[in-house]
Parts: structure tokens; C-alpha cells; sequence
């Protein structure tokens, strides 16, 4: 489905991503992991378009994504979030989803007025349980609820391909729990990988698991299988446990 | 719906109906010409209030409708060459003014002309994601060289002096009072028609779009649309308007000249609109009325005394109350039925 090839990101002389080699098959929960500065929110921006690659194909469902435009891979069925969540404040929850559902129809047909909820509107709200906040101006979400309209977002355009940028930061114990039984019955249709700093929450929910380190994939494979493996110890889960936990500053 | 669209009836019952019937010709031509800016404010209102684009030079737009339509003027009141070029010594009617003679032509310049520019100023640099401050730069550096462009071709364009001494429009004694009032009756309808149709624009899913592009354009780019597409279209609309509004300003004016179309007209629309609260659409036509009634009233008392009032109210309004007039109102509003 996503196959990363060699891929080589630099930024001013320094080699943000140094040949990374991803495959992420179709349907598979994805987790990405690895020191600050190993390059994850990097590889997601190539992905995703916003950041070039020096050297090195993205593959995403036979098309190529090297040079395309932002818009253009989102229309491919690749969505993403972001590290800070960003919704529009001055729309009701509901004309947020709503936006994000309607990005395939043609410009002028969007000047007509929006008349009841469409049906991946419906269910993007069902799913991140926000009914009773639907009519609510998205202003005024806490920012757990914030995370989940953007996930929302996302579900709402269908996509075939989900990156999501540690989605758990910041969030208390509840909502972590509640953002982790979202994200497991999303990845029951669709393919999805996640950016997370959160150890707890990573052995929780994860099932395979990609450990980047300096810009290259340093291992992969389960949870118990790269959390034994002494290199991944050395430069990550080995350090005090604040710097595994800790957030991106 | 109803209660929705009653303060809109109101407003246009009293500026269609009572204001020609209590108004003076003089006066009554006077609030026309507020009403031709309001319709450029319309635009600025869809543009910056709505889609965050700081357009400065909305000027440029205004003053490519105003010329068409002056030309027109010019050439279908007989009389061989417009006065202007006999003085600079013009011999030959030049090609550029030939199909100002025909009016659709005139009228489709003076609004697809402006949208045109527009467009293709707007495909240039959003996509090269110029915005913000660099944007209103650019747009108003676009209104200092079309300044440039029109004095330095005196033959062409009248120069410093613009075009004046119109006599007649599509074929009505523009002396005639009756003309006057007919003319702000077409300028009053078309500032409702498109205030209407631009409203709709606003409430439909095309203005959520906008406000989503004000708030986080890169975030737009992600949900799959194309910012700069959707900035170029909202961008070339509002230069319509303003072409449309220079159009209709020249027959009730009587004149154009580079001093009504520069850098500082443009800014005081964008002042006008800032005053009046941006974020509305209602605001953005109620600055340009309440400015233009106010420039006038003042510049009679003390005339260069409005300069200083329009930059005091503008620091006022930025400073204390940014939604402008309209704000305040809702705010009054709220407070009363809470």
C-alpha cells in the first residue's frame, strides 16, 4: 500500500532522513517510534508532500508521490493530522466535518448552501462520539475533543491512508484511553500509522512497530520484539524513562 | 427566513423608496456615489473580511470600470475626437478606444477586465503563497503603477486631468435630474442584487471554505483543496464588483481621474470597510456609506481637518472595537436580549 524507498530528506546540510526503507501493507496498524529528532513528523511530511526528498520514491496504491502537490496526495485518499490540532474555530463542529467531507465535489457546487448532514459526515461524528457537540463552535472544544474532530476530519474524507502526529499528546489518562479505542476499531478499515512518543499507550495499542533513529529505520517488528532488542534500548526505551514519555518540546 | 431577510427589506425600502422621495437631487447623487463605493466595500469585505486577502488595491479595478465606462461616454456623445485629445494634440481616434464605442463591450470590459487581471495577478502569486502583508504590498504597489500608467499616457487617458464633461448616458440627459434619480436607482439595485447574491456566497459551503482558508490556509491544503484556486476565484469576484461600482460611478459623478482610483482611495475603502466591520458583509457596505457621508459633511467644515478624523477613527476602531460599527451594534444586541 505505502512503500518508502530509500528515501533521503536534507535540510541545510543536515540529513534529516538518511535512506529510509518503510512498507506499511493495506489494513495495518502502524506505529512509528524513535528518539527526538529521528525523523518521524519528517518522513510524515514527505508522505504527505509538504517536504521534498533530496533522493528516493514514495509509493502510495501504484501512484507516485514524489512532486505532487499537498492537495493532490489528499485527493489520492492520504490524510494526515498534526502535532498541534488544527480545526476552525469559527466553524460548528459539524461545518468542520462537513468541509473536510466535501473536498471532491467541483468549486461551484459549494456555493450552494449546506442542507442537512451528509452520510460520512453522520459517521464521522457517531464515530468520534461528538453528536452533542455537532452545533457547538469547534472554538470552544477542550483539546482532547479538538484531536478527536480532527480525526473526525479525517474519517470524513474516507481516506485509504491515515498518518496521524502523536494524536495522544497532551491529552489526560481518559482521553488517551478513549483516543485508543478509536484508533483500534479505526484500523478495523483502514490503514493507518501513528507518531507516538507515549510508551504506555504504545504497548497498549500497538501491534507492529517501526523504530526510526537518525534518520534511518533503526528495527521493526512487534512491541516485545523491539522493545527487547538491545539496540533499540541503547538509544531509546534504555534512557531515563522521562525522555521515552516526554513530548516533543 | 423571513425574520432573517426583514432588516434587508427595511433598508431596502428606505434607501429605494424614501430616500428619493426626501433627498434632494444633489444629495440623493451624493449618497449614489456612496453606494458605488459600498459596492467596491462589498467586494473588499468578501476578499479580506472573509478570505483574510488585504487587498489595497481595489483602486485599480474600480479605475479600469470607471475608464471604460468614461470612454464610452466620450465617444457617444459626437462630436469626432474627445475633447482631452484635441488639447494633446491627437489627430486619429486610437485602436485601443475603438470597441469602447459598442456599450456591451464597454460594460463587459469594465467588469470582466478587472476580473481578468485579477485572476491572473491572483494565479501568480497565490500560487506562489504570497499572502498576508506581502500580498497587500504587492496590491497596492499595483495601484501606484496604474496611477503612473494613466498620467503618463495623456493622449490615451486624459493624464493628470482623467476624463470629464459627460453629457449624456445611454442616451438620458445626465443634467437631468430624473437621469440622477434613475441612475441611483440602478446603483441602489445593484449594490441589493449583489449583496444578496454575495450573502449567499458567505452562507454557503464556498464561505465556510473561505473563513477555513482565513484561519489555516496549509491546513485547507491538507483537506484536499487547492487555496489558491479558491483565493484567485473569491479575489477575481471582488475585482468585478469594483469594476462594476467604477462603472457606475463615472455617470454619477461625472468624472475619472487617476486621483479617485490611487493608493489613498484604495486605503480609505479598506478604512471604510475596517470602520464599518469586516467580518460582516453588512458592515463592509455600512463603512462605506457612513465614511462617505462623513467625508463629505467634514471636508464641507474643515477641509483638511478629514484626513485626521479618518486616521483617528481607524486606530480608534482597530484598537477598541475590531468588528467595527457592526460589532458594536451585535453587541448591543446581545446585551439587550440576554
Amino acid at each position: 500500500m505505502l512503500e518508502l524507498r530509500d528515501v533521503q530528506v536534507v535540510f541545510d546540510g543536515f540529513r534529516a532522513l538518511d535512506g529510509v526503507n518503510l512498507t506499511v501493507p493495506d489494513g495495518e496498524l502502524r506505529f512509528l517510534i524513535g528518539p527526538n529528532g529521528a525523523g518521524k513528523t519528517t518522513l510524515i511530511d514527505v508522505i504527505t508532500g509538504l517536504t521534498r526528498p533530496v533522493a528516493g520514491s514514495v509509493r502510495f496504491a501504484g501512484h507516485d508521490l514524489v512532486g505532487r502537490k499537498e492537495h493532490q496526495i489528499v485527493r489520492l485518499g492520504v490524510g494526515r493530522t498534526f502535532q498541534t490540532s488544527v480545526v476552525f474555530e469559527e466553524l460548528t463542529v459539524i461545518e468542520n466535518l462537513d468541509l473536510a467531507a466535501g473536498f471532491r465535489r467541483p468549486l461551484w457546487t459549494l456555493a450552494r448552501r449546506r442542507r442537512g448532514v451528509s452520510e460520512a459526515v453522520a459517521e464521522a461524528l457517531a464515530r468520534t462520539g461528538l453528536e452533542d457537540l455537532a452545533e457547538r463552535s469547534a472554538g470552544v472544544l477542550s483539546h482532547g475533543q479538538r484531536q478527536w474532530l480532527e480525526i473526525g476530519m479525517l474519517l470524513a474524507q474516507r481516506p485509504r491512508l491515515l498518518l496521524l502526529d502523536e494524536p495522544v499528546a497532551g491529552m489526560s489518562k481518559d482521553e488517551r484511553e478513549r483516543t485508543g479505542e478509536l484508533l483500534t476499531r479505526i484500523a478495523d478499515d483502514h490503514t493507518v500509522v501513528v507518531v507516538e512518543h507515549d510508551m504506555e499507550f504504545l504497548r497498549r495499542h500497538a501491534s507492529t512497530v517501526t523504530v526510526l533513529h537518525e534518520g534511518r529505520v533503526l528495527v521493526e517488528g512487534s512491541v516485545d520484539q523491539v522493545s527487547a532488542d538491545p539496540r533499540v534500548q541503547e538509544v531509546y526505551l534504555g534512557r531515563k524513562a522521562s525522555d521515552a514519555v516526554g513530548h516533543r518540546p | 427566513m423571513i425574520r432573517r431577510n426583514l432588516p434587508f427589506a427595511a433598508v431596502a425600502v428606505i434607501v429605494l423608496v424614501v430616500a428619493p422621495l426626501l433627498l434632494e437631487p444633489f444629495r440623493l447623487s451624493l449618497l449614489a456615489k456612496y453606494l458605488c463605493y459600498a459596492i467596491v466595500a462589498l467586494g473588499i469585505g468578501l476578499a479580506w473580511g472573509q478570505a483574510g486577502m488585504l487587498t489595497l488595491g481595489q483602486g485599480v479595478f474600480f479605475g479600469l470600470g470607471g475608464y471604460s465606462m468614461a470612454m464610452h461616454l466620450k465617444l457617444t456623445e459626437g462630436g469626432g475626437l474627445p475633447d482631452f485629445m484635441v488639447w494633446s494634440g491627437v489627430e486619429e481616434l486610437p485602436a485601443l478606444w475603438v470597441p469602447f464605442g459598442d456599450p456591451v463591450l464597454a460594460l463587459a470590459t469594465a467588469v470582466l477586465g478587472p476580473m481578468l487581471i485579477a485572476a491572473v495577478l491572483g494565479t501568480l502569486v497565490f500560487r506562489q503563497r504570497v499572502r498576508g502583508a506581502y500580498f497587500a504590498i504587492l496590491t497596492q504597489a499595483l495601484a501606484a503603477a496604474m496611477v503612473i500608467l494613466l498620467v503618463g499616457q495623456q493622449g490615451l487617458t486624459g493624464g493628470t486631468n482623467g476624463m470629464t464633461n459627460f453629457f449624456d448616458v445611454f442616451g438620458q440627459d445626465l443634467a437631468d435630474d430624473s437621469t440622477q434619480r434613475g441612475l441611483y436607482l440602478v446603483v441602489a439595485s445593484v449594490l441589493g442584487v449583489l449583496y444578496l447574491a454575495t450573502r449567499q456566497l458567505v452562507n454557503s459551503r464556498y464561505g465556510r471554505l473561505l473563513v477555513a482558508i482565513r484561519d489555516g490556509e496549509d491546513r485547507v491544503r491538507f483537506l484536499g483543496y487547492d487555496p489558491a484556486l479558491v483565493k484567485t476565484v473569491t479575489f477575481a469576484l471582488s475585482a468585478g464588483m469594483a469594476g462594476l461600482a467604477g462603472a457606475l460611478f463615472v455617470p454619477v459623478v461625472g468624472i475619472i481621474s487617476p486621483a479617485l482610483l490611487g493608493v489613498v482611495p484604495s486605503l480609505e475603502l479598506v478604512v471604510a470597510v475596517a470602520v464599518g466591520g469586516r467580518h460582516a458583509l453588512a458592515g463592509a457596505v455600512l463603512g462605506a456609506v457612513v465614511m462617505g457621508y462623513a467625508q463629505t459633511a467634514f471636508s464641507e467644515q474643515f477641509a483638511d481637518g478629514w484626513l485626521y478624523l479618518q486616521g483617528a477613527l481607524f486606530i480608534l476602531v482597530m484598537t477598541l472595537a475590531p468588528k467595527g460599527i457592526i460589532g458594536v451594534a451585535e453587541r448591543w444586541r446581545r446585551a439587550r436580549t440576554t
